[in-house]
C-alpha cells in the first residue's frame, strides 16, 4: 500500500465522519428550522474554520464523533472552545466517548484560558450505554463536576438550539448564562410523558420546559432568541464583554457616543411616584447599541445587562420603576445576585442605578422567603470585588438602598443625581411611624392637615445636600455630565487591588 | 375563562379598560398604587375584555383575578 493510498483512506474516513447522521435524520432535523451542527459552527466562527478533536471517535459503531463535536475556533479574533451536540447522530445522546470528549475539551479550555460555548441539542443520556456511563468515577456526571470546578475561571455560555432533557438540563443551569431559541429549545428534568405516568399531569413540551417558559417564568433562560442565527449573534455579542479567563484583563473596545435620546432631565420624572422606563436612562448613558440585557423577560422590576461605557465593559444593575414599581421581590433579588457574581467573577465593573422604594412587604412575600432571597443580593453586593459605582437616581429607601450597593456596602463611589431622595423610608410611611399616636388622637380634617404638614416637613429634609454635607455621597452629579464622570471614575478605580480573604466559602443565604 | 391576575399586592387606583374592549398583549389595563408607587398593570394575554373583577379603590392580593377576557 502506498503512502498516498493511506492518505486517501484517511480523507475518506474524515469525510464520512464530517457527514454526521443519516440523510433521513438530517432531513428531519432541518425540517424543524434547525441548522445542521457543522453549519452552525461555520456561521459561528470568524472564517468558518475550527480545530477539531475526536472527529473519528465512534466511527466503528457508525456514530460520527460519538454525537458531539468538540473544537476551537475564533470569534472576533479570539479563540473560543465549542462543544456541540450532533442531533442527527443517535439524537445527540451522550455515550461513553461523548462525555469523555466533552470533559477533555472543558479541561483543555481551562488550561488555555478559553471561554466555552455549549451548543445544546441532545436527547440526553444514551441509556444503552448506562453500564459504562452512569456509576463510577469516570461517568456522565464528570461533565457537571468539571463545569462546577471551572465556574468563574473561564466563561461558560450555553446556547440551546434544541432539547436538553433530564440530567443534561444541568448544563444550562451550571453555565454562566443560557440563551435559548424560541420554540425549539426545551429543558426539563422529567418529560411530559414521564410526568403523565408518574404524577398524572398532562402538559405539552412547551409548557413543561419551553424556551419562553424558562426565560419568563423559571429564570433558567437568560435570553430568548427567535432564530438560530440570532442566538449565535447574541452569544458572540456577549463574548465581547469577557476576558478568556478570570485573571486576564477585560477586553476594551473603541468608545462610541450614546444613542440619541432625550436628556436625562427629561427621562427621569421629577414626581418620585411616577414610573419611567429605566432602559431609556441606560441607553442615554452607555455606548450606542452596546447594551445586552440579561434575563430581560424575568423579574423585570430589576434590569441587569452588559454594556460598554467609553469602550469599557460594565455590568448594570438597575431598578425599573415601570414594572411593579421597581420594588425588589424574591426573583429580582436572585436575578441581581447572580448577575453580580457573573460580573465579579470576570472582573467586569458594576454600575448600580438606584431608584428603589424597598423590598416588597406583606405576608405573601414573607412566606415565600423574601428575607432569605434579599440577603442573597446583599451578600453578592457586599462581596463584590470589582470596581463598583452606585448612582442614586431617585429613591434610595431602606434595605433596598443597601441591597442596591449603597455607601455602607463600600462601593468605590456612591453618587447622586440632584433628583435623589435618600431616606430610611418615604414621607408617608415615616410620618405614620413617627407620629402614630398623635395621628390616632386626632380626627377628620385635623388629622389630615397634621399628616400633610408633617409629610411636607419630612419631604423637605430628604434631599441630597444634607447627606452631601456629611460626605455621604462622593458627588452630586449634573445629569449632562454624568456619562463623562462615570467613564473617568471607572478608569480611576480599575487599578484598585482587592484584598482576598482566606476561607473555604462564606455561608451563603439561599 | 382566561384572566389577568394581580402581579403584586396593592390598591386599584385606575381601571383603564371596559367590557367589550379589544385587549392586546402588554396593554396597560389598570394602575395600582402600591409601595407608594404608581404601578401600571400589563395584560399578559390578548382578546376581548369580558368582565372587570375589581373596582377602583379596592385592595387586592398577589394572584387575585383582575379582568376576564377571551
Amino acid at each position: 500500500m502506498s503512502y498516498d493510498s493511506l492518505v486517501e483512506d484517511l480523507r475518506q474516513r474524515n469525510e464520512k465522519a464530517r457527514q454526521g447522521g443519516s440523510a433521513r435524520a438530517k432531513e428531519k432535523h432541518v425540517a424543524q428550522n434547525k441548522f445542521l451542527v457543522r453549519d452552525r459552527l461555520e456561521r459561528f466562527f470568524d472564517d468558518g474554520q475550527y480545530t477539531e478533536d475526536g472527529l473519528l471517535a465512534g466511527m466503528s459503531r457508525d456514530m460520527p464523533g460519538d454525537a458531539v463535536i468538540t473544537c476551537v475556533g475564533k470569534v472576533d479574533g479570539r479563540e473560543v472552545a465549542v462543544i456541540a451536540n450532533d442531533m442527527t447522530v443517535k439524537a445527540g445522546t451522550w455515550g461513553y466517548t461523548t462525555f469523555r470528549k466533552i470533559v477533555r475539551m472543558q479541561e483543555m479550555a481551562v488550561a488555555n484560558k478559553l471561554p466555552i460555548v455549549y451548543f445544546m441539542d441532545s436527547a440526553g443520556a444514551r441509556i444503552d450505554e448506562q453500564r459504562e456511563c452512569y456509576l463510577g468515577r469516570v461517568a456522565w456526571g464528570n461533565i457537571f463536576h468539571t463545569q462546577v470546578q471551572i465556574s468563574g475561571i473561564v466563561p461558560q455560555i450555553c446556547l440551546m438550539f434544541g432539547p436538553s432533557p433530564a440530567g443534561s438540563a444541568y448544563v444550562p443551569a451550571l453555565s454562566d448564562v443560557t440563551f435559548m431559541v424560541d420554540k425549539n429549545a426545551t429543558a426539563y428534568l422529567g418529560s411530559p410523558r414521564l410526568a403523565e405516568m408518574a404524577i398524572g399531569e398532562k402538559v405539552t413540551e412547551e409548557q413543561m420546559g419551553g424556551a419562553r417558559m424558562h426565560c419568563v417564568a423559571s429564570g433558567l433562560g437568560d435570553l430568548l432568541a427567535q432564530t438560530e442565527l440570532e442566538v449565535m449573534e447574541k452569544g458572540k455579542k456577549y463574548l465581547r464583554f469577557f476576558p478568556g479567563a478570570w485573571d486576564l484583563p477585560v477586553p476594551l473596545v473603541d468608545a462610541r457616543p450614546p444613542a440619541e435620546s432625550r436628556r436625562i432631565e427629561d427621562i427621569v420624572p421629577h414626581d418620585q411616584n411616577r414610573p419611567y422606563d429605566v432602559h431609556e436612562l441606560i441607553n442615554a448613558i452607555v455606548d450606542q447599541d452596546s447594551f445586552l440585557e440579561i434575563k430581560a423577560l424575568f423579574a423585570k422590576e430589576m434590569v441587569t445587562g452588559l454594556a460598554h461605557l467609553g469602550g469599557r465593559p460594565v455590568g448594570i444593575v438597575a431598578n425599573n420603576s415601570m414594572v411593579k414599581g421597581g420594588v425588589l421581590f424574591n426573583d429580582s433579588a436572585d436575578k441581581g445576585a447572580r448577575f453580580i457574581w457573573l460580573c465579579n467573577a470576570y472582573g467586569i465593573p458594576l454600575l448600580f442605578l438606584q431608584d428603589i422604594s424597598g423590598y416588597m412587604i406583606g405576608s405573601a412575600v414573607e412566606k415565600a422567603g423574601i428575607i432569605r432571597h434579599g440577603a442573597k443580593l446583599l451578600t453578592a453586593v457586599c462581596e463584590a470585588k470589582v470596581p463598583r459605582i452606585s448612582l442614586m437616581v431617585r429613591k434610595g429607601y431602606g434595605g433596598g438602598y443597601l441591597a442596591m450597593s449603597g455607601a455602607p456596602t463600600q462601593p468605590d463611589a456612591q453618587l447622586a443625581l440632584p433628583s435623589a431622595k435618600p431616606a430610611l423610608m418615604g414621607p408617608e410611611a415615616a410620618i405614620n411611624a413617627i407620629y402614630y399616636n398623635e395621628i390616632h388622637r386626632l380626627q377628620g380634617d385635623e388629622r389630615t392637615a397634621f399628616i400633610k404638614e408633617k409629610q411636607a416637613e419630612y419631604a423637605k429634609d430628604i434631599d441630597v445636600y444634607e447627606p452631601a454635607d456629611k460626605f455621604s455621597f462622593e458627588a452630586v452629579v449634573e445629569p449632562s455630565l454624568l456619562r463623562d464622570d462615570l467613564i473617568r471614575r471607572f478608569a480611576i478605580y480599575s487599578r484598585r487591588e482587592i484584598p482576598m480573604f482566606k476561607r473555604r466559602n462564606g455561608v451563603y443565604p439561599g | 375563562m382566561p384572566h389577568v391576575s394581580a402581579p403584586m399586592a396593592g390598591t386599584v387606583w385606575k381601571v383603564l379598560v371596559s367590557p367589550g374592549d379589544a385587549l392586546d398583549f402588554g396593554q396597560t389595563i389598570m394602575i395600582f398604587e402600591s409601595m407608594k408607587m404608581e404601578i401600571p398593570i400589563e395584560s399578559d394575554g390578548s382578546g376581548t375584555v369580558k368582565a372587570i373583577r375589581v373596582s377602583e379603590g379596592q385592595t387586592v392580593d398577589q394572584g387575585d383575578p383582575l379582568i376576564d377576557f377571551e
